[in-house]
């Protein structure tokens, strides 16, 4: 608690310096202080824009897939299906690879196969949602298009190669103990 | 953008005639969400502005270059070795676009920016092992390098025959 109290203090401050920082430039007329909050203020008109309609979505994601129910499909299968159910878990992981390194060590110790989790882990920073969006907001829906369909045989095929790999020279994952 | 508000508009309408609980559950929950990573946002924000004004003529020196094909390897290494969020990643990304950056080598950036981690070694060294991790990371800037062709091919930026 006595941390995120500080970061919230540490935030203000550098908010204020900021904005103090920018409105002097602006006043004295600094050419890179103005050349900065430009800067600033197109990415702010972005972000403004797209992050309301892009949380709403997210929200909505969060509540209509249940991450367990995917889970479960994960397991100890030969199921084609289960690509399709990795790539489904990896887009709803919030977070990113750093939530997802974890996750996929402890799919594979409840006995997901290898090519399940490389699956995940690759399309874990493919195929996020937030992100998703958020790209095809900026860059345009047919950059993303060809992007998520682009990348499937590649996620796909590489996990199948180098699953297959660990798998036979029985390569073990690190137990984590948390 | 209008597109992405169709989008959520379309999205939470279909929701609340489903359920209309677990859609205002699931907009407090994005609103929730939102509130809470405002401020990282803005701190980003701040650090890319200044961030950009310095190192903007660099990077497009080395991603615009003539020759596309240095340009994706450049992309691909400078994605490798550097880390940033997505959401600041992707407005970067719209600058060297507009700045003349190919589609192609904007993609190698931004693939293997998410894709290899050279940072994140230590950390996914944990979960995975020294194998695995270093694999995976070979691998995976392969996938990179491949969905960068791939948007050279449908952008028409690189020629088959």
């Amino acid at each position: 608690m006595k941390l995120k109290k500080y970061k919230k203090t540490i935030n203000l401050i550098v908010f204020i310096s900021f904005l103090i920082f920018s409105v002097v430039s602006l006043v004295t007329g600094y050419d890179l202080g103005i050349r900065i909050w430009d800067n600033f203020l197109v990415f702010a008109k972005d972000m403004v824009l797209i992050l309301p309609p892009a949380f709403a979505l997210i929200g909505l994601f969060d509540v209509w897939a249940k991450r367990d129910k995917v889970e479960k499909h994960l397991g100890n299968t030969n199921n084609p299906m289960r690509f399709i159910w990795s790539i489904l878990l990896a887009s709803t992981t919030v977070g990113g690879t750093f939530v997802a390194f974890p996750l996929a060590n402890a799919l594979h110790h409840k006995g997901a196969k290898y090519s399940s989790i490389l699956t995940y882990i690759t399309a874990s920073s493919l195929f996020m949602i937030p992100m998703t969006i958020m790209e095809a907001s900026m860059l345009g829906l047919k950059f993303t298009l060809i992007r998520l369909l682009g990348s499937l045989p590649f996620i796909i095929g590489g996990a199948i190669v180098l699953g297959h790999y660990l798998e036979k020279s029985q390569y073990k994952l690190p137990d984590i103990l948390e | 953008m209008i597109g992405l508000y169709a989008v959520a508009g379309l999205a939470i309408g279909i929701s609340y005639v489903v359920d209309s609980k677990k859609t205002v559950e699931g907009l407090k929950k994005g609103w929730k969400k939102f509130s809470k990573s405002l401020p990282e946002y803005l701190k980003l924000l701040i650090l890319i502005s200044i961030v950009l004004l310095i190192s903007e003529d660099y990077i497009i020196k080395y991603l615009g270059q003539e020759n596309i094909f240095l340009g994706l390897m450049s992309s691909l290494l400078l994605g490798s070795i550097t880390m940033m969020p997505g959401f600041i990643a992707y407005p970067l990304a719209k600058i060297l676009i507009a700045k003349g950056v190919s589609y192609m080598v904007v993609a190698g950036f931004v693939t293997s920016l998410m894709l290899v981690g050279v940072v994140t070694y230590p950390l996914e060294k944990k979960y995975f092992g020294k194998k695995a991790t270093v694999l995976r990371n070979i691998m995976s800037f392969g996938v990179a390098a491949g969905i960068a062709l791939l948007m050279g091919i449908f952008y028409r930026e690189v020629h088959l025959l």
